[in-house]
């Protein structure tokens, strides 16, 4: 299987085919995941993507490449493989890569998670031989609970805060996390606002046909309008800048699979945490490994050496991906480091 | 029990005063007593002893959750909390036991502790199949002995007024001393009819607060207005003589009973209705304050053999009277209370019991070289005391106040590092410090205090990229580093490989402006030893 794909100082490379799976650094060919910044790395020639996350790349990426788009499930033969996309549940367009050489599958998941999420195509198991998993939330301390439930606990607060006379600012990354986020929010409560950056995610939602509740652009607003009783979709960064006094009194939250844990709550000094996560849980992690029910399994990103003894254990040949990919960029909770502001 | 996990929750994720008393109010409004008893009990920070071992629980907790030792071990280093790690990983329970918080203490946990461990693990896998991860978190805090929350008794004395119309200070005084958590006690503390003071309750005690070492005692006033004396390191305590009994009450309102014999005996001289403040002090009898080493030879010993008394003695320095003839002397100003004390001890004539002396000078600037010598008379510094001032519970600022002299500061390098607990749980922020020695850096002292969240932050970084070897939970890493480390005392002791111990090390500042090789070495430090 080695010879598929290999760890470079690039990011994985398939000699096959001649390209790079979600590099770190700028290539001539990337075959990418999904839209996050630690995925679609800025400054590629060439980028190959699943075509619902055509807008978000285009907004995203330097517009001189040339962009390829492939429908969910639709083959292309570069070089000498095979690569289609697979619905991964993380955000719009966000795909498990299948990558098929002489008779060999190898499926690199991206980020994903296994709940219903509107936003996006719902992760469905793809058959293969070697699965490369990410791994951020790979300890059985986290356990997502239904969206029902979480959802019901996020626009309780947003009644609560209402009545107390405050206004919610509600923390999500700008891509994915916010339009989740706004897609559980109940508009019937009161008026939705967002941040710059959520709001031009939030377009390049609409354009791909995704519905979201009627949102307003803060900075769009005249005057001095009554932000009690609202909900405002922000950035993580927006936390206790000055950007944030107009609002008045205010009740923050985070939305994050990070919340689970309390010291992470606290580190982030808001008034709520949130446990809504747009990756696998352990259980899920697991589960998925059970129906693509690949013979190796390489583990990235996050608790890799954990997920990768535990799954030896139980008798799958699993490994750490070697050196990690490096990841930065702030935008995705797969990033560790952003729990820190 | 809902009810007090969503307590918990609240009290534990904010930091807003108002917020937490109202959370308490709230709580207190809609629990019957019993419950209002038991938790009154718990956030006052008593605890329950530990009923099961908390490396059954670890087992336990694994084979619920299906899954091996080791990675509810890695799980644990991740969480940095074992009854947090514990709500987590175990799947959740099927149905949800809402009992009230009294039943679930007295029927589902106190128990625990008689039971063999086969029996001890069914009822505590049944605990976890009957409660939501919130309910799981409190009720393994409660069984490890480990709850612990961010209330301080003001704000719990606080709501229990607000919520009953009870004064702060009766409720306050309703609530010292030890009281067994039920429904009946609650009643006597927020009932206005009773009169609900034992003969062993002590009194609130005052507290002192710190004087900015940069400003010093100029703009307190006058230098008549104030009694000075020495400020000991020993154990604060109430001396109470009530009916024909004696009981003496640590700062932490544990009462110590058998401890300090001499002090017993002191206290049969004095007459009925008699409440003493003062401080607990390894001593001759002939006034002379040993060092805090000798005390600490006492301290933490239940019962004291003949030997030790006679090696290390102690003396009951007085330096308030509360209580004179059953009645409450605590309105009346200091130099007034000050008088009878002198009186009552000097009737008592006992040899361990004294009066505190009290230093006069006609100036600050002359106290401000008296408390230069501090250290010679083994005192951390001076207390100054409004001599018109009432017995103060803390409410109103700057009635008593402690000017210590200024710790000892050395320059140390970071050599290994530990996650935290609580709200530091996931960052590396436990250091140990070392001081060289030919050449090489010897460890001494441990400090988790004194840097800010984004300095803390930056170190972890730095020791996230900086790691070398692991050991367990501890990281070694690159000697790098330099922090001043500040600290109240030194003694030597075989148990440190460094062969000193530290006193309250904390951190006060990075400095950036120092390379390893600037550092301090161990015989510095052992230049600062006291005799
Ligand atoms: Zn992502
Ligand atoms: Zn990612």
């Amino acid at each position: 299987m080695d010879e598929l794909l290999r760890l470079t100082q690039h990011g994985l490379y398939c000699p096959a085919g001649d390209f790079f799976v979600d590099p770190s650094r700028p290539v001539h060919r990337a075959v990418v995941s999904h839209a996050h910044s630690d995925h679609a790395r800025w400054g590629c020639r060439r980028y190959l993507a699943a075509k619902p996350s055509e807008q978000l790349l285009r907004l995203r990426m330097n517009a001189d490449a040339t962009f390829d788009f492939l429908a969910y499930g639709e083959k292309e033969t570069v070089g000498e493989v095979k690569i289609s996309f697979h619905p991964a549940g993380h955000i719009l367009g966000s795909s498990q890569i299948r990558i098929e050489h002489r008779g060999r599958v190898a499926v690199v998941t991206g980020d994903y998670k296994l709940g219903d999420d509107p936003t996006c195509e719902t992760w469905e198991p793809v058959d293969c031989d070697l699965l490369i998993t990410e791994s951020t939330f790979g300890l059985p301390i986290y356990r997502w609970e239904p969206n029902a439930t979480i959802f019901a606990a996020i626009n309780q607060w947003w009644r609560d805060s209402q009545e107390a006379g405050k206004c919610c600012v509600i923390y999500g990354y700008a891509v994915g996390k916010s339009q989740h986020l706004l897609a559980g929010l109940d508009p019937s409560i009161g008026p939705i606002f967002t941040h710059g950056a959520v709001e031009k995610a939030n377009d390049a939602y609409r354009r791909s046909g995704v519905a979201l509740p009627k949102t307003t652009h803060v900075g769009s607003v005249d005057g001095k309008p009554n932000w009690q009783g609202a909900m405002v979709v922000a950035v993580p960064s927006a936390h206790g800048t000055p950007w944030m006094r107009k609002f008045g009194r205010v009740s923050t939250a985070m939305a994050s699979g990070w919340m689970a844990i309390r010291g992470n709550r606290r580190r982030r000094s808001v008034d709520r945490g949130f446990v809504l996560s747009d990756h696998v849980d352990w259980g899920s992690l697991l589960k998925a490994v059970e129906l693509c029910d690949p013979e190796t399994v390489w583990v990235t990103h996050g608790s890799a050496a954990v997920v990768a003894r535990y799954l030896n254990e139980q008798g799958r040949d699993a490994k750490v991906l070697e050196g990690q990919l490096r990841r930065e960029g702030d935008e995705d909770e797969s990033v560790r480091g952003e729990v820190d502001p | 029990m809902i009810r007090f996990a969503n307590l918990y929750g609240e009290l534990d994720s904010t930091t807003k005063t108002n917020e937490k008393v109202s959370a308490m109010v709230n709580y207190f409004a809609n629990v019957e007593q019993a419950d209002a008893a038991w938790a009154t009990y718990f956030l006052a920070g008593s605890k329950l002893r530990r009923l099961v071992p908390t490396k059954l629980l670890r087992k336990w907790a694994a084979e619920e959750a299906g899954i091996p030792d080791w990675l509810f071990d890695e799980s644990y280093q991740s969480v940095g909390d074992l009854a947090e790690t514990i709500s987590l990983v175990v799947p959740p329970g099927e149905v949800c036991d809402d009992a009230p918080l009294a039943r679930w203490v007295t029927e589902r946990m106190h128990p625990l502790g008689k039971m063999d461990e086969p029996d001890q693990r069914r009822a505590v896998i049944e605990i976890w199949r009957h409660s939501t991860p919130a309910m799981r978190l409190v009720t393994m805090k409660l069984i490890t002995g480990a709850f612990r929350i961010g209330v301080s008794k003001r704000l719990l004395t606080r709501a229990i007024a607000s919520h009953s119309g009870i004064p702060t200070e009766v409720v306050a005084h309703r609530l010292m001393g030890e009281w067994e958590p039920t429904a009946e006690f609650f009643q006597r503390v927020i009932d206005d009819s009773v009169d609900a003071t034992l003969p062993s309750q002590p009194y609130p005690f005052c507290l002192a607060h710190p004087l900015d070492p940069k400003e010093g005692p100029a703009p307190l006033g006058e230098v008549e207005q104030y009694l000075v004396e020495w400020k000991w390191d020993g154990i604060r305590g109430q001396v109470i003589r009530r009916e024909d009994s004696t009981y003496i009450w640590s700062r932490g309102e544990e009462l110590m009973e058998n401890r300090w014999p001499e002090i017993e005996s002191a206290a049969t001289q004095l007459p009925n209705g008699v409440v003493l403040d003062g401080e607990i002090l390894a001593a001759t009898t002939e006034g002379e304050v040993l060092p805090f080493a000798q005390l600490q030879r006492r301290i933490g010993r239940k019962k004291v053999g003949k030997k030790l008394l006679a090696e290390v003695a102690v003396v009951f320095h007085a330096f308030d009277l509360l209580e004179r003839d059953g009645c409450d002397l605590r309105d009346q100003p200091l130099a007034d209370r000050r008088v009878q004390l002198e009186q009552i001890v000097e009737q008592a004539n006992h040899p361990h019991l004294r009066a505190t002396e009290l230093i006069t000078q006609s100036s600050w600037g002359d106290f401000a070289e008296t408390r230069e010598t501090s250290r010679e008379h083994r005192a951390e510094g001076l207390m100054l005391k409004r001599k018109d001032a009432a017995y103060d519970v803390g409410r109103v600022k700057g009635t008593w106040w402690k000017w210590k002299i200024d710790p000892f500061t050395i320059d140390a390098v970071l050599i290994y590092a530990q996650k935290g607990h609580g709200r530091r749980a996931s960052l590396f922020s436990d250091y140990t410090f070392a001081l060289w020695q030919d050449g090489t850096l010897v460890p001494f002292a441990k400090a988790y205090s004194g840097l800010t969240d984004a300095e803390i932050r930056k170190v972890d970084r730095f020791i996230r990229q900086n790691t070398n070897d692991s050991f367990g939970p501890v990281r070694s890493v690159t000697p790098e580093l330099v922090m001043e480390v500040a600290f109240e005392g030194l003694q030597r002791s075989s148990r440190h490989k460094s062969g000193v111990a530290t006193r309250f090390p904390r951190i006060v500042r990075w400095r950036h402006d120092k390379q390893p090789q600037d550092a301090n070495s161990l015989a510095d430090l052992m230049e600062m030893m006291p005799d």
